[in-house]
């Protein structure tokens, strides 16, 4: 096996998470060993939800790492992840979002899979005929079952698509762990779900910033006026972080506090006290009896996915990296197929707040962007990872950096550095 | 306007309106640009994606004057992020007579510039907008851009 070895020295203490050396961000074998070891292998990746894919014979492109992969649902109704790229000649022959085909079909020379990505056909197996002889054909030993597109290892798990390359994986439920489980089966308990729309973003940063930034209950309070405001986010909030056992998985989640002046916002200077809405229809906030009384969870699922509920809006924002230096940021608004046309429309109303221009998470894109720059700046320096101290492990209120901490433990440990 | 039929002063003014329209915005007068939309009125930009598949998502979806002047305040008070120039062109006008409004398709282009930064296509897509006689002149009832960029570059600010 070939053994990347970083190509600077991290002068990383050992055991210590609350320094993180910038060359994570920005080390290009470090990158390559990151995809080896947490896209390509050991962990679940999203790739979709089943119902992007409803009928027979529909796909959808979308990614594992920085690998192109296709979901098709075949006629029997079970869902496949293919890599788009084509046993021959490699080429990634798929080149729409999505779409509905009987099979897939190389335009280069024709070579055919069906929905499964088994290899069902070229042209010229056998051969031209030109006059009394036989030109060319693939040798006679040649089979069709040892071409077909790298299938990879697939589990819908109540309706998300999660996979992989790895064949050697525990199933997505231990894979998350009880904990992370359990926040996950809240919004994903079976319950038949519908799109409602992409919003795609590419953030010239780390892909790791974004994990990061949804394990950070420090800077929401601060960062977004707009949490601060409405109480969507404060620093007083009542809040449990979870973690999964081995510190990559977490759970961020709370309870709506009044929007009010109190000592909390004292000092926040983006704190709009007089700040009210002239259209208050986007804060239309129905309580909805699975949320169990908590206004927010944000679930980071390491390391391709966040899967978001903010009041009524939900999300999942699949990470796909692009290099050491930027990476795609792809959400998927959703809801359920039995709300009601009202609930519909208060999570299209609401993800005004969320995505590329949202108001809540614009500025989460901008600050990686500044972060990447600073880190590529000044080789050797780290960040600081000291708020709540230098442990790790979930916490009952947000005024800590343990999430993050627990994240580069468990990154230490996979990565060898 | 006489009887469902444009006039050539029609269409002057209606472009007219779309000059006044991409000039506020590039000078980032947004009071004058609010100014150009009816009481009523609705905004959505919304990716091509979105809307050719009948999903209902927009980037940005605002149904009412009040909501335009919530994202006013958002852009200067609230909503964090390196400042940008933008530079609309607007072209290929097609004007359509509909019921007392009328329905205006136009396509654009978008050029942002960021401080100390070369300038870059940021969004491109078409217009489809309702536009009604007021009596202060013609008004943006209705704008609906719709943008063929598959990926915005990290964020959007400002409106298009």
């Amino acid at each position: 096996m070939l053994v990347l070895e970083p190509t600077i020295d991290l002068q990383w203490p050992p055991d210590d998470w609350s320094r993180i050396p910038y060359a994570i961000y920005t080390d290009p074998a470090i990158y390559a060993r990151e995809m080896e070891r947490f896209f390509y292998r050991d962990h679940w990746c999203y790739v979709g939800l089943a119902a992007e894919i409803p009928n027979p014979g529909d796909f959808k492109r979308s990614a594992v790492g920085e690998r192109s992969v296709i979901l098709t649902r075949d006629r029997d109704g079970a869902i496949h992840v293919v890599e788009n790229r084509c046993a021959h000649r490699g080429v990634q022959f798929c080149q729409e979002n999505f779409g509905n085909r009987k099979t897939l079909v190389c335009p280069y020379h024709q070579w055919s899979y069906d929905l499964k990505g088994n290899l069902i056909g070229l042209p010229y197996r056998k051969g031209v005929k030109q006059g009394d002889r036989v030109n060319g054909g693939m040798p006679e030993d040649f089979q069709l079952a040892e071409f077909g597109l790298e299938k990879l290892n697939v589990q819908v798990y109540n309706g998300v698509v999660f996979a992989s390359f790895d064949f050697g994986l525990p199933p997505v439920e231990s894979f998350l762990g009880p904990e992370i489980r359990r926040f996950y089966e809240r919004i994903f308990d079976g319950r038949e779900l519908v799109v409602h729309g992409y919003s795609r973003q590419r953030i010239p940063g780390n892909w790791k910033l974004m994990q990061e930034n949804i394990k950070d209950p420090y800077h929401p309070g601060l960062l977004h006026t707009w949490f601060v405001t409405f109480g969507l986010w404060r620093a007083d909030m009542k809040s449990t972080l979870y973690v999964d056992e081995r510190g990559r998985h977490a759970a961020m989640t709370g309870a709506r506090t009044e929007g009010a002046k109190s000592e909390i916002t004292e000092g926040v200077t983006s704190f709009k006290e007089k700040m009210q809405l002239n259209d208050d229809r986007v804060l239309d906030i129905v309580f909805e009896p699975w949320w169990q009384g908590l206004t927010a969870t944000l679930l980071t699922i390491f390391p391709s996915v966040i899967i978001q509920q903010q009041v009524n809006s939900l999300s999942t924002r699949h990470i796909v990296p692009r290099g050491p230096d930027a990476f795609d940021f792809v959400w998927t608004h959703f809801g359920f197929a039995d709300d009601t046309p009202e609930m519909k429309r208060r999570r299209l109303r609401q993800a005004n707040l969320f995505g590329p221009a949202g108001y809540v998470s614009a500025d989460d894109g901008e600050v990686i962007e500044f972060s990447q720059r600073g880190f590529r700046q000044h080789e050797g320096r780290s960040t600081v990872v000291e708020l709540d101290g230098r442990g790790t492990g979930g916490a009952d209120h947000t005024v800590t950096e343990t999430l993050i901490r627990s994240m580069y433990r468990y990154y230490r440990e996979v990565m060898e550095v | 306007m006489i009887a469902g039929r444009l006039t050539i002063e029609d269409r002057l003014a209606i472009e007219d309106l779309y000059a006044a329209y991409v000039a506020a915005l590039d000078e980032r007068r947004y009071d004058d640009w609010l100014a150009l939309f009816t009481e009523d009125c609705s905004y959505r930009l919304v990716s091509r994606e979105n809307y050719e598949r009948g999903l209902e998502l927009s980037l940005l979806a605002f149904e009412s004057k009040g909501m335009l002047q919530d994202r006013i305040f958002g852009i200067r008070e609230t909503l964090f992020h390196e400042p940008y120039y933008q530079r609309h062109l607007i072209a290929n006008f097609v004007f359509t007579p509909d019921d007392g409004a009328i329905a205006v398709q136009a396509n654009y282009v978008v050029i942002r510039t960021k401080p100390a930064q070369p300038s870059e296509v940021y969004n491109t897509g078409r217009s489809r907008d309702r536009i009604v006689p007021t009596p202060d002149g013609f008004r943006f009832a209705e704008r609906v851009c719709v943008f063929d960029s598959e990926l915005i570059l990290n964020s959007l600010i400002y409106p298009i």
